[in-house]
């Protein structure tokens, strides 16, 4: 696999530093402390999600359902009506859609005060194949009234939307990754807050909106294209994708005039919908252009490999910048010449 | 045990809410009599003398809890809690209407006294046993009350959560099978059979009781029996009427789900009145 990019590679992992979903586990933890109301559930996955670092410190404040999913999205629905604060933890494509209906009308008709966070999210679980792949699950999620969704860029932003998550009041889907991921944050010190895009790197001729692994991705794309191309690549790490920050993409719109959107998930329906719908809606175009799954389900790989395959890794995202910028754009009225 | 003076005065308001459910279905234009009907003893029971309900603190977090997860048996849940005092009778008027808070399946967020929305069947166990679990986690005493159709019991899903209330030896949660025997298409047992339904729910790990839905000292038993059982959950198997006290709904597939006109109306007003005579009701 050819790699313009240096530095941080897939196939290097820091062993020193926690996987994301180990620094989640962590955090839980300690967050048990601080809610002596949480509490775990699971549906035989405790060791694969990571929720059972706090199945060991609070044995009696965990569920495991087994390999029920449709119970462990009910069971915690009823948990929360008596006051408890379940964090329900499994695979995104059985959080998603295994048990999409007790999500959708258990927990969010109800407007229940329930954390999922939904672990090999996207097709970072790349060899098991599709059925363990979720490319759906930011689609489904976002179109739960009352839900809110949030896919981390790594580990420690993972801690961040956790934390967060708990103080705020009402049901939130939480996509992380399989755990092995490189972290873009070094600390959890940068202000995160839900519904708050961040701007990773500023820039002027392009934006490239990113979410979960594909904002350390597009930072890399982005200071590679700086120093070779010259150019100045804008990166928004859009955690949250409902609410979504309509600010930051009319701040993009404005300013950078073209934008692209890289997701870990089928185009149809998650985070280039998502900021479509936001740029639609303003009557003020730009160039725009979704990068993920084209309405297909992924091959088996390892992750590297479908990464790059799908043009979510920084050669990828180089690839469609210089694409993007080598078309003309023009801000006149004269569509046919446009992007 | 129930007393004379007990069980005369519980027939006496499940008569009341009996004709409220013809009167409400009447202004509804249509609702699920026939379930309504069958699992209606059995609800007044719970709310009219087991359950620790506040009517003027419905969100009190010790009381008692009840799943009705049949939701579509709403229309003889919703006039019992008017009757019982949760909110004004007058409100039933609109019953399906626009911005009611009664349509044809509950919604928690908008009706005092209801623990639980529901209506996509297969979802109340999974919930009431979530609440057993959150009292037993809070150290907490109220008990949590669910009632299933025994069409219902086709959903996988109830299942799933049979096993888990046993694996946890939920002892907290009491479980009512409503079973009238008719589902949309016909007769449970020729629809998707669900007999051996006692030896399933035994080798569910479960304490299976069977009553008569219908009679209030049989369920005042049940209750009570079924309180005295620890470490292991307890089902009810209520055989049970569907469309029970209205005489041209009794055991009818057809009347599922229907609409009645004044003429029925008058003709079901009568009919109940009647059964509760024979009951020995006589003021």
């Amino acid at each position: 696999m050819s790699k313009e990019v240096t530095g941080t590679t897939w196939n290097v992992y820091d062993a020193n530093k926690l996987t994301q979903a180990e620094i989640y586990g962590r955090v839980l933890c300690d967050l048990g402390e601080e809610y002596p109301n949480l509490v775990g559930l699971t549906a035989d996955l405790a060791k694969s999600t990571k929720i059972g670092l706090f199945e060991e410190k609070y044995p009696e404040r965990f569920i495991n359902t087994g390999i029920a999913e449709q119970n462990l999205f009910g069971i915690a629905a009823g948990m929360a009506k008596t006051g408890l604060l379940p964090v329900v933890s499994t695979m995104a494509a059985f959080a998603s859609m295994r048990a999409a209906e007790q999500v959708r009308t258990d927990i969010c008709y109800q407007n229940l005060n329930v954390k999922i966070i939904a672990t090999h999210g996207g097709v970072s679980f790349a060899s098991a194949g599709t059925t363990h792949h979720a490319t759906e699950d930011v689609a489904i999620m976002r179109s739960f009234a009352n839900m809110t969704v949030i896919v981390p860029a790594d580990g420690i932003e993972t801690a961040n939307a956790v934390r967060a998550s708990l103080k705020h009041d009402g049901p939130v889907y939480i996509r992380i990754g399989r755990g092995f991921e490189p972290t873009y944050y070094e600390n959890e010190d940068y202000g995160f807050e839900i519904g708050k895009a961040v701007e990773v790197r500023d820039g002027t001729d392009i934006t490239i909106i990113a979410m979960g692994i594909t904002v350390l991705q597009a930072a890399e794309a982005a200071d590679f294209l700086a120093k070779n191309d010259g150019l100045s690549v804008r990166v928004i790490n859009m955690h949250t994708i409902k609410p979504i920050d309509r600010e930051a993409i009319m701040k993009a719109v404005t300013e950078t005039r073209r934008i692209l959107t890289v997701e870990e998930h089928n185009v149809i329906g998650g985070l280039g919908t998502a900021v479509a719908d936001v740029i639609a809606e303003s009557g003020k175009g730009c160039a725009f252009t979704k990068v993920g799954l084209n309405d297909e389900f992924a091959e088996i790989g390892y992750p590297e490999d479908l990464y790059a395959y799908y043009k979510l890794d920084a050669d990828g995202i180089i690839e469609k910048v210089r694409e993007i910028m080598g078309k003309d754009f023009e801000e006149d009225d004269d569509w046919e010449d446009e992007v | 045990m129930l007393s004379n003076e007990e069980y005369k005065e519980l027939l006496k308001t499940a008569r009341t809410i009996r004709h409220s459910v013809i009167d409400t279905t009447l202004k509804a234009g249509g609702a699920h009599v026939g379930g309504g009907m069958s699992m209606l003893d059995i609800v007044v029971m719970l709310y009219f003398k087991y359950m620790k309900i506040d009517v003027n603190n419905p969100d009190d977090p010790d009381r008692d809890r009840f799943v009705l997860s049949k939701g579509h048996a709403a229309i003889g849940y919703i006039p019992l809690l008017a009757e019982k005092g949760f909110f004004d009778k007058k409100l039933l008027d609109d019953f399906n209407k626009f911005k009611s808070p009664f349509g044809m399946h509950p919604d928690a967020n908008k009706i005092p006294g209801c623990d639980a929305s529901t209506g996509s069947l297969g979802h109340g166990l999974p919930m009431a046993v979530g609440m057993a679990l959150g009292a037993r986690i809070q150290k907490k005493s109220f008990y949590t009350y669910c009632i299933v159709g025994d069409g219902e019991l086709n959903e996988g899903s109830n299942w799933e959560a049979a096993m888990t209330a046993a694996h946890y030896k939920v002892d907290n949660l009491l479980l009512f099978i409503d079973r009238n025997k008719h589902m949309i298409d016909g007769p449970v047992e020729d629809i998707m059979g669900i007999e051996p339904l006692a030896d399933k729910w035994k080798a569910f790990g479960w304490k299976v009781l069977e009553i008569d839905g219908h009679d209030m000292y049989q369920i005042s038993e049940a209750i009570e029996m079924a309180k005295e059982i620890k470490d292991q959950p307890v089902v009810v198997i209520a055989h049970t009427i569907k469309g029970k006290s209205v005489d041209f709904m009794e055991d009818e597939t057809k009347w599922h789900y229907g609409a009645i006109d004044s003429a029925l109306g008058e003709q079901a007003h009568a009919s109940i009145d009647k059964m509760y005579v024979e009951l020995g009701l006589t003021e």
